[in-house]
């Protein structure tokens, strides 16, 4: 019986996904002795023109990472969608936006602009911009189109699954392809993570007094955090309980609280805004005024509460006037 | 973008205690205040979870009441102070995201301040007005087409 | 026990007892003058003698300082102590002709002529103010100087005492009424004003709050007690045949556990006095409808006469209506009861009185069963009605009929003139105001108020006794004015209502608690902080946090702030409210 292809594909992504894949370590052999791989931009040279060449169902799965940005990006996942039974969209940035969906909290215009004009890093006398089309010495070059949003998967495709993190653990990645294997898959559109939120799972938990209040809120830049109490018993935001578990406590055990990687749980339609609630409700603040101050000891909260989920929460991204940005 | 013929719309959460009591009595005074705002009634301020009022104003709400028992009257003790510490957080959210802050409004309504009531939806909505239609969905779509 | 014999009766008594005593265990009266019952025998005024039968003869002694003996005889009306008793009230009338109760003692023994030096003194020297001074008081600011006819009674030097408090115990307990506090101190006497009464009388330091108190018995002010204030004089005790007085007893606050809350607090008295021009506590005469209430009343302070402040059978009387009531400056609300409660005054006044009777209305609300023909009745009682809100009260006369009187200025809108009426007695219909404390008790019961400040009912007309929290029922004025009908109607729903919940021992709860979900509860724990009720605790074994659903309001507070969505609101859950969302904006 010949063996099930697998594709794997990235988007806007930092490649980090892709080391997971490496990170599986010996048990990639595994992997190997049970499927062929189709295509895998990092390892092999496939061309476009030789996945158009497939046909509908010819490849099992496709594991693509990153968030869609360019009309490359959105050219490539729809005809792997259209070749492939099952998408899975891997990691956060194809998940729900990840740190690339920051860029929706600002305009294409001003990232063209600090990117080719502003930063001080940067000589562009001629104030050259990427172009769609250029003709250099007689060639007709192209670039792909660069959106004015960053989009997560499934708002440009259908996708069946979804493995969360940045990037996936090795154990869920490990479970996912076992499930893809052995056909033992959860209802479609499911992710493949615990539902439960982090504080599950956390080895600081236990240590989150009864009457938890934040008097204002810290940064991890700016002071250092306990080792063994929780973050949010101090002061620092962590999105933990607004997220799914199943990350392996990689930032806590580091010291860093939650940034919310995992996505939202369940239940939650927006997780920055679940946790922004609860968070507040336990504010030390029995004014207006007070209740104005401790807002504002948090710095950045869409940054904050939407660092990986921003394309996907319920605002998805910054509202620009239209007239004033024309 | 100041519409004399803009009818903003209001979607208001009131507590079921103090605020949705005073619309009522409002009402049952014959008093008249702009049919703008449509009354969601809840237990408690402390009910409305953010979510509520982003979900209005993705859905194409110009602006967002919520109301509440006077600080210290809460029925429920202090869930009031609840929605009182997330709304100025809920702001500064929404300024990120680009909403100007004058479209969500927490107020205290007692519920013998029908009058108060009435008279805050009417300026509320001249407020909104001035202010001009949100179009959330209009105006994230224009963003979101690949263009 | 010792046995005596008295008038031929044998009486046992305890061992230092006195044959006073005995004689009164036997129902034997013995006049007294010095005798008091809390304090030391004394022996002064010797009208107490009586006879004692020895083998030997009989003596004359005074039965308030002789000890009773065992086998002693004791006659109490024989011919020598009836003679004897008799010169030694000659002797007393003599010195004191004017004493009440010299004299009704002499009167009783039928004494015509006072055949000894008639002096005219008020103090008959049996030395009772002297005695409570020292004994009870443990002041002795008082006592006896000079002797034989010089004999008086004064302060040291017969100065102003220093030490004196002016605690007034010598004037009760003078049987000759003759203490002149302002001799003894410098400091004046401070009468305790009867709650009861509006103030318009004093009353002791121990006393029964009033008539129809329950229960009905006497308290102690412990803030006016000389007692709890000095340590001292303990009088009552004495009188308690009871022996029921503890001076151990202290305020209690007792926790008790109930089904169910009537709220009954009723309401104040607008202070009229905040309305300058109608005089109300700068007046003499001008009084509010509490006052006359006591005045009017059989068992008030005038034993229910009409009288002015001084004393005087008023010849005209004036009744404003709504003062602080219908007031957009005061209170905007109609108190209700006042034009009722005004229509009975003039009624009152009429009946005890000669006096005219005015009674200054704006608006006559005679709302009620059998109202209105009562209020025809007192029109037909010639009492005047002028509609029109009293401009003024004023003491300051314009003509001699006015001199001396209080002049009460109103616009007549009837007959379209300003009046001036020169009245006796002023009395304000005042406003019904909210109680000062009731919004401390709204918060601790967790009441709302109405716009007035009175509680809110849950619905005016649905449930109109209900409070707005759930086992809690409004009786009365609390709810907002209203008349003893009504608050007789309101109190009997009230308890109704709570007995129905008593009754069925089980509380129905609402179907909007709280939920957590605990397939999806990441046991984040926050959720148990934000609940006022302490209804949700952590499940250590399953990891989780449950909700006690009998304890839970309701409020949905958690289920706001849970920040993985686990915890739900039945019946106001985030879909559904999700959905009267997408209704509005549909």
């Amino acid at each position: 019986m010949a063996k099930p292809k697998v594709a794997f594909y990235w988007c806007a992504s930092c490649g980090g996904c892709e080391e997971t894949v490496v990170d599986l370590a010996e048990d990639i052999l595994k992997v190997v002795a049970a499927v062929d791989i189709a295509l895998w931009p990092v390892a092999i040279d496939i061309k476009l023109k030789d996945v158009q060449a497939w046909k509908p169902g010819d490849v099992a799965v496709a594991f693509i990472n990153g968030a869609v940005r360019l009309s490359e990006q959105e050219e490539w996942v729809k005809l792997l969608r259209e070749k492939c039974s099952l998408i899975v969209a891997f990691g956060s940035c194809a998940h729900i936006g990840g740190i690339p969906g920051l860029a929706n909290a600002t305009t294409k215009e001003q990232i063209f602009a600090n990117k080719y004009h502003l930063s001080p890093t940067i000589n562009n006398p001629n104030g050259t911009v990427p172009q769609e089309h250029s003709k250099v010495d007689n060639y007709d070059l192209e670039l792909p189109f660069f959106w004015k949003d960053v989009k997560t998967l499934d708002q440009v495709i259908d996708v069946d699954y979804y493995l969360p993190g940045c990037p996936p653990p090795p154990n869920l990645v490990a479970e996912a392809v076992n499930a893809i294997l052995e056909g033992k898959l959860p209802p479609k559109g499911s992710v493949l993570a615990p539902e439960k939120a982090l504080c599950e799972s956390c080895p600081r938990n236990e240590t989150k007094p009864d009457d938890l209040t934040i008097a204002s809120f810290k940064r991890v830049s700016t002071s250092t955090p306990d080792p063994e109490k929780c973050f949010l018993a101090e002061g620092y935001l962590c999105m933990g309980p607004a997220t799914r578990s199943g990350c392996g406590e990689r930032c806590i055990n580091g010291n860093m609280p939650c940034r919310g990687c995992f996505g939202p749980t369940p239940d939650a339609l927006d997780a920055g805004l679940k946790l922004l609630s609860a968070i507040a409700s336990r504010g030390k603040a029995d004014t207006t005024e007070s209740s104005q101050v401790l807002a504002d000891s948090l710095a950045d909260p869409l940054g904050t509460l939407y660092r990986f989920s921003l394309p996907a929460s319920l605002l998805r991204r910054r509202l620009v006037d239209l007239h004033e940005n024309s | 973008m100041a519409n004399e013929s803009f009818e903003p719309k209001i979607v208001g959460f009131l507590c079921r205690w103090c605020s949705y009591t005073g619309a009522d009595l409002a009402g049952t005074s014959r008093i008249q205040y702009p049919p703008n705002l449509a009354a969601i009634r809840v237990m408690c301020s402390g009910r409305v979870d953010p979510t509520f009022v982003v979900k209005a104003l993705r859905d194409g709400a110009d602006g967002v009441l919520i109301a509440g028992c006077h600080p210290g009257d809460c029925h429920y003790a202090e869930g009031n102070y609840k929605a009182m510490r997330r709304f100025p957080m809920l702001l500064n959210l929404l300024d990120q995201f680009g909403i100007e802050r004058e479209r969500v409004r927490l107020e205290w309504i007692s519920a013998s301040e029908g009058d108060l009531f009435a008279q805050l939806v009417k300026q509320f909505t001249e407020q909104l007005r001035k202010l001009g239609p949100l179009n959330w969905q209009e105006r994230i779509e224009a963003l979101c087409t690949n263009l | 026990m010792i046995s005596l014999t008295i008038d031929g009766n044998v009486v046992e008594v305890e061992e230092g007892s006195t044959v006073l005593q005995a004689a009164q265990k036997l129902g034997i009266e013995i006049p007294t003058l010095c005798h008091h019952k809390s304090l030391l025998p004394y022996g002064a005024c010797r009208v107490c003698l009586v006879e004692l039968e020895y083998s030997w003869g009989t003596q004359i002694q005074a039965s308030c300082t002789y000890p009773a003996q065992d086998g002693l005889v004791v006659n109490t009306a024989s011919e020598r102590v009836l003679k004897t008793r008799k010169i030694m009230v000659e002797l007393l009338l003599a010195r004191c002709p004017e004493v009440a109760p010299v004299k009704q003692l002499a009167e009783q023994m039928d004494i015509k002529e006072v055949r000894f030096p008639k002096k005219n003194e008020d103090c008959i020297l049996c030395g009772q103010c002297v005695r409570v001074c020292e004994e009870r008081m443990g002041i002795g600011a008082v006592n006896f100087v000079n002797r034989g006819r010089e004999k008086k009674i004064a302060p040291a030097y017969d100065r102003h005492s220093p030490i004196c408090m002016a605690c007034g115990a010598c004037q009760v307990v003078c049987p000759a009424d003759c203490v002149d506090l302002s001799k003894i101190t410098k400091r004046t006497l401070r009468p305790i004003p009867l709650a009861f009464d509006e103030g318009l009388s004093g009353r002791p330091s121990i006393y029964v709050p009033f008539a129809q108190a329950v229960p009905n018995v006497p308290v102690i002010d412990t803030n006016t007690c000389m007692y709890f204030q000095k340590g001292t004089c303990q009088a009552c005790q004495e009188f308690c045949e009871a022996d029921a007085i503890d001076f151990d007893q202290e305020d209690k606050v007792e926790e008790v556990e109930v089904g169910a809350i009537i709220v009954a607090t009723g309401f104040e008295l607008f202070d009229s006095s905040e309305i300058f021009r109608y005089g109300y506590g700068r007046l003499d005469n001008v009084i509010n409808s509490l006052e006359f209430e006591r005045i009017s009343h059989a068992s008030g302070p005038t034993g229910g006469k009409i009288f002015t402040k001084d004393g005087r059978e008023p010849q005209a009387v004036a009744i404003l209506h709504c003062i602080g009531s219908r007031d957009e400056n005061y209170h905007e609300y109609c108190s209700r009861v006042c034009c009722m409660y005004s229509l009975k005054f003039a009624h009152l006044v009429k009946e005890k009185t000669e006096a005219e009777v005015y009674n200054l209305y704006i608006d006559m609300r005679a709302f009620g069963k059998g109202y209105e023909e009562f209020y025809k009745r007192v029109l037909g009682e010639g009492v005047h009605f002028i509609r029109g809100k009293c401009a003024e009260v004023t003491d300051v006369p314009e003509t001699d009929e006015e001199k001396g009187k209080l002049i009460v200025i109103a616009e007549d809108t009837l007959l379209g003139l300003t009046r001036r009426l020169p009245v006796d007695m002023v009395i304000l219909s005042s406003a019904l105001i909210p109680g000062s404390d009731s919004d401390k008790l709204s918060k601790i019961l967790g009441l709302n108020c109405s716009k007035g400040g009175f509680y809110l009912e849950k619905h005016p007309k649905l449930a109109p006794v209900d409070a707005i929290s759930d086992g809690i029922f409004l009786a009365g004025a609390c709810q907002g004015p209203k008349d003893i009908p009504d608050s007789v109607a309101q109190g009997a729903a009230a308890a109704a209502g709570a007995l129905s919940l008593i009754d069925k021992g089980k509380v129905i709860l609402e179907p909007i608690t709280a939920e957590i979900n605990e397939e999806r509860c990441s046991g984040c724990q926050l959720c148990i902080a934000n609940c006022p009720y302490a209804a949700i605790d952590y499940d250590e074994e399953k990891r989780v946090s449950v909700v006690t659903e009998e304890l839970c309001k309701g409020c949905g507070t958690c289920v706001a702030g849970c920040p993985s969505g686990a915890a739900h609101q039945k019946n106001f859950e985030d879909e559904q409210i999700f959905s009267e969302i997408e209704g509005i904006l549909a």
